[in-house]
C-alpha cells in the first residue's frame, strides 16, 4: 500500500512584514517573538498538530535564518516524523527556471512536487502572521460535507474595518458568490482569514492555469480564488468565532500581547486542551524580587524593579528602581536601574542604560498619530546609553 | 577527552527520604521549579562530553521514564549510545538489588558492551555542577585505579556515607564508613571514575567472593592495595537525604550566587513542558521567589519556590513554601514552611504551618 496523507498544510512564511519596521530588519515576520515565550509561527504549527495534521511545508524567503533555526526538525511541535513532519521549503534553482517566490500562489505552485509526494486529498493553506487557536479538522469536515472545491475561513469584522480585508459575499448556505479583495465599499463584514482548504486536484489545476497567465499577480486573493469562482467551482465560507488577530502592524502586535493579560484574558494561553507548543529555552524559573502587577513573565527572568501591564520574555533582567509599564519585552533584555519604559515593544537582546527614558505614558503617547500609534520600537540588539532618551512613537534600530 | 561511558544510579538511597520517594525514584524528585534531581548528574554527563549513559532503575521508575523519555531533551536520543535505561534484573533466585554493588551487577552487560575506555559512576540525589572530564584527566594523570570525588563540608548526613583522607599527592590514605569524627571532612559524593575493564574486574571478583557492599567489601579493604585517589569538587554541592535538606537545597536557589553557579550557563537540561508563561494579576505580591511557567498568582508569595502550573488564589499568603506542579491553593489561605507534592488542592481559608527543620509535607494528590 502506498503511504499518503489526507491533508497537507502549506504555511506561507516568506513575507517581510515591512509594517513591523525594525522588528523584521533581520528576521521574517513569523519568527517575531510573541507572548513572552513564543514566536508567531508557533500558533499555526501548534494548530496543525492539534488538528491532526502532521505534514507541513513552511515556505520561507525573506531573512530565513532565525526561522529555519527555530523550526529545526520540528520536534517541539511533534513534527519530527519519518513520513511527513515539517519541512522548510525555500526557493530553489531549477534546470529551466530559477526564481524567487513571486506571490502567494506562485510560492505554492513551485512546491507542487512537495505536496504530491504525499498524494493528499486536500491542501490547507496558512499564513504565518496570525495569532489564534483553531481546529482545522472541523474546517476540513465542513469542506468535505459541502463537497466543496475550496473553503475559506472567515470571521465577522467591524464594517468600518472591512475594507482592509478580503471580503466574502455569501448565500445563506455559506456558499460564496463573490470575492472582493480590499473593497472600498464592502457589501458584507465577513473577512477572509487567509486560511484556505482546497481539494488538492482543483488546487493543482488552478495553480497551473494561474502560472500560465502572464497577467496574473500570482496571488491567491487577487487571482486564484476569483478565477475558481468565475469558473463555477464550489466555494464555501467557514465561520470562525474565536480569537484571531493579524499581527502585521506594531499596534496590533502590541494589542495581541496585551490580550494575554488579566484574570480572564481575551486570548488564553493557559489551555490544556489546545496547548501552544514552542521551542523552550533552558532557563530556570523566573526570580521575582520586585513588583509584578498584571503581567506575564517567562523563565530565566530576574525582576528586581517594577513591572506593570507588561509581557516580559525569557531571560530579561529588570534592575532595582527600573519601571516597565505597558511594554512588550521580547527576551534577553537588560533594563538598568532607574530606567523608565512606557508603551514600547523591545526586541530581543536590547540593553537599556541607567536612568534612560523610553517612550511616554500610554495616555499621552497613544494620542500620537504615527506609523506605530505612539508605541516605541527598539530593534534587535539596540543599546540605549545611560540617561538616553527615546521619544514616544520612535522606531530605533541603531544604538542611541 | 578520553572515551567515557556514564552510569547513573537513579534509585539508591531512597529510604532516606520516604515522603518524596513513596511515588517515585530519587532521581525523579522534583527540584527548583522545573527540574528533577537526575537532571544534574545527567546534564553533567552531557556537558562533560559523555554521550552513552546507562540509567540504573529499580522500582517505581514510571515517573523517571516519563521524565527522561527517549533522552532527546539531553541530546541523548542517539543511534550510537545515547540514554539507555537499565531496568532491574532479577532471575528466580534473586530479588531486586538492595545496594550499589548489586545494582552494578545489573549494569555489567551494558558495561561489557560499551566500547569506552573509562566509566563515570554517579548518584542522582545531589545538586551540583561538575565537569567529569576533568576528573578523568586527573585519573589518567595520577595513573589511579579508582578516583573518588569528594566535597569538603561539615558532616551532617544521618545515613550511610564515606569520608576519607588523602596525602599531598591526592592518594587516599584512610577511608572510613560512617565515621565518628565531626567537623569538616572530605565527604565522598558517590561520583567515581575507573577504567571500564578495571571496574568490570572488580564486579567479577565481587560476584565470585559473594561481596555485598561496594564500600565495605571493596573500597575499604583496598586503600593500601589499590591506587585510590580523591578529586576535590570545589563548587556548590548539596546532597538531598532528608526532607530538611531537600527544603534547604531548594531554598539555596533563592541565593543569586548559587542560582548563577548552577543555572548561569543555561546548561542544566530537563524535560520541556509547554506551559504558558507565569501570570501575575492585579493583586499579586511576590518577593524573593522562583516562579515557573504556568503559574497563576493572585495572592502574596514570599521566599517560595513555585513549580509549573501552581495556582495561588486571591488573599492567600505563602511564606517559605515549596509548591510542586499543578497545585491549586484557594483563596485566603495561610501557608508557612509547607512542602506540597504534585497535584494537591488546598481549599479556601486553610492555615498550614511547619518549620524549617520539619516542613509540613502534603502527599501527592491530597485535597485539604
Amino acid at each position: 500500500m502506498l503511504r499518503k496523507k489526507e491533508c497537507v498544510a502549506m504555511l506561507l512564511a516568506g513575507g517581510q512584514g515591512s509594517r513591523l519596521y525594525a522588528l523584521t530588519n533581520n528576521i521574517a515576520k513569523p519568527a517575531v517573538a510573541f507572548g513572552a515565550k513564543y514566536r508567531i509561527i508557533d500558533f499555526p504549527l501548534s494548530n496543525c498538530i492539534n488538528s491532526g495534521i502532521d505534514t507541513v511545508g513552511v515556505l520561507t524567503q525573506y531573512q530565513p535564518l532565525v526561522l529555519n533555526e527555530y523550526v529545526g526538525n520540528g520536534q517541539p511541535w511533534d513534527l519530527d516524523r519519518t513520513f511527513g513532519g515539517v519541512h522548510i521549503l525555500s526557493p530553489y534553482e531549477a534546470k529551466t527556471d530559477t526564481s524567487w517566490y513571486k506571490g502567494t500562489a506562485n510560492a505554492i505552485y513551485q512546491n507542487i512536487r512537495f505536496m504530491k509526494m504525499y498524494d493528499p486529498e486536500y491542501v490547507l493553506i496558512l499564513s504565518g502572521d496570525h495569532i489564534y487557536k483553531m481546529d482545522y479538522d472541523k474546517m476540513l469536515a465542513a469542506h468535505k460535507k459541502a463537497k466543496a472545491d475550496c473553503t475559506i475561513a472567515c470571521m465577522e469584522v467591524p464594517i468600518k474595518e472591512a475594507s482592509r480585508f478580503g471580503i466574502l459575499n455569501t448565500k445563506p448556505d455559506g456558499s460564496i458568490y463573490e470575492f472582493e479583495e480590499k473593497p472600498a465599499k464592502p457589501k458584507s463584514n465577513l473577512a477572509s482569514m487567509g486560511i484556505y482548504i482546497f481539494t488538492a486536484s482543483k488546487l493543482f489545476k488552478y495553480l497551473e492555469l494561474d502560472e500560465a497567465d502572464p497577467n496574473s499577480e500570482k496571488d491567491f486573493g487577487k487571482n486564484v480564488l476569483p478565477a475558481m469562482l468565475n469558473a463555477g467551482e464550489k466555494m464555501f465560507s467557514y465561520r470562525f468565532d474565536g480569537y484571531w488577530k493579524d499581527v502585521g502592524t506594531i499596534a496590533s502586535l502590541w494589542e495581541a500581547n496585551m490580550d494575554l493579560l488579566g484574570t480572564v484574558p481575551k486570548f488564553d494561553l493557559r489551555d490544556s486542551e489546545r496547548v501552544i507548543h514552542s521551542r523552550s529555552p533552558l532557563a530556570p524559573p523566573a526570580h521575582i524580587e520586585g513588583e509584578v502587577i498584571n503581567s506575564i513573565v517567562a523563565t530565566g527572568c530576574e525582576i528586581n524593579g517594577k513591572v506593570v501591564n507588561s509581557v516580559i520574555g525569557t531571560d530579561c533582567i529588570i534592575e532595582k528602581g527600573a519601571e516597565v509599564t505597558d511594554c512588550v519585552l521580547m527576551g534577553n533584555t537588560v533594563v538598568k536601574s532607574g530606567a523608565k519604559l512606557n508603551y514600547a515593544i523591545i526586541d530581543e537582546d536590547v540593553n537599556i542604560g541607567e536612568n534612560a527614558v523610553i517612550g511616554a505614558p500610554r495616555e499621552v503617547a497613544s494620542k500620537i498619530d504615527g506609523k506605530t500609534s505612539g508605541i516605541v520600537v527598539l530593534g534587535r540588539g539596540v543599546n540605549v546609553k545611560k540617561n538616553g532618551k527615546v521619544d514616544a512613537g520612535e522606531i530605533v534600530d541603531k544604538n542611541v | 577527552m578520553a572515551s567515557t561511558v556514564g552510569v547513573i544510579f537513579s534509585s539508591l538511597n531512597e529510604r532516606n527520604i520516604p515522603e518524596l520517594t513513596r511515588v517515585r525514584s530519587v532521581g525523579s524528585i522534583p527540584y527548583g521549579g522545573r527540574y528533577r534531581l537526575v537532571d544534574f548528574a545527567l546534564s553533567n554527563m552531557v556537558n562533560s562530553g559523555i554521550t552513552t549513559v546507562g540509567m540504573v532503575t529499580k522500582n517505581n521508575y514510571q515517573s523517571l521514564m516519563d521524565h527522561l523519555g527517549s533522552g532527546k531533551n539531553w541530546d541523548l536520543a542517539r543511534k550510537e549510545g545515547g540514554l539507555i535505561l537499565l531496568p532491574p534484573y532479577s532471575d528466580d533466585s534473586e530479588t531486586l538489588y538492595n545496594n550499589r554493588l548489586e545494582a552494578l551487577k545489573g549494569a555489567t552487560a551494558f558495561l561489557k558492551k560499551a566500547k569506552q575506555d573509562f566509566v563515570v559512576l554517579a548518584d542522582s540525589d545531589a545538586v551540583y555542577k561538575l565537569d567529569y572530564s576533568k576528573v578523568i584527566d586527573y585519573h589518567i594523570k595520577k595513573n589511579a585505579d579508582i578516583t573518588m570525588v569528594y566535597h569538603e563540608h561539615e558532616i551532617k548526613q544521618t545515613h550511610y556515607y564515606i569520608t576519607f583522607d588523602t596525602n599531598k599527592d591526592g592518594r587516599i590514605t584512610e577511608l572510613e564508613i560512617n565515621p565518628s569524627a565531626s567537623g569538616v571532612q572530605k565527604n565522598y559524593i558517590n561520583v567515581m571514575v575507573a577504567r571500564t575493564s578495571f571496574l568490570l574486574g572488580l564486579i567479577q571478583k565481587a560476584i565470585q567472593c559473594g561481596y555485598t557492599s561496594f564500600g565495605k567489601d571493596i573500597l575499604s579493604p583496598s586503600v593500601k592495595t589499590l591506587k585510590l585517589y580523591g578529586y576535590k569538587h570545589e563548587g556548590y554541592y548539596k546532597n538531598i537525604d532528608s526532607l530538611e535538606s531537600f527544603f534547604k537545597a531548594n531554598y539555596d536557589l533563592l541565593n543569586k550566587d548559587i542560582r548563577n553557579e548552577i543555572f548561569g550557563a543555561r546548561d542544566v537540561y530537563t524535560k520541556v513542558n509547554d506551559s504558558a508563561p507565569a501570570k501575575f494579576t492585579e493583586t499579586a505580591k511576590v518577593k524573593n521567589s522562583l516562579i515557573s511557567d504556568g503559574c497563576f498568582i493572585e495572592g502574596t508569595v514570599e521566599n517560595c519556590i513555585l513549580f509549573r502550573g501552581a495556582k495561588i488564589g486571591k488573599g492567600s499568603v505563602l511564606k517559605n513554601c515549596i509548591i510542586f506542579s499543578e497545585n491549586i491553593v484557594g483563596e485566603n489561605c495561610n501557608l508557612q514552611y509547607v512542602v506540597s507534592d504534585k497535584d494537591c488542592i488546598i481549599t479556601d481559608n486553610r492555615v498550614l504551618a511547619g518549620c524549617e527543620a520539619q516542613p509540613y509535607f502534603i502527599n501527592k494528590g491530597t485535597r485539604i
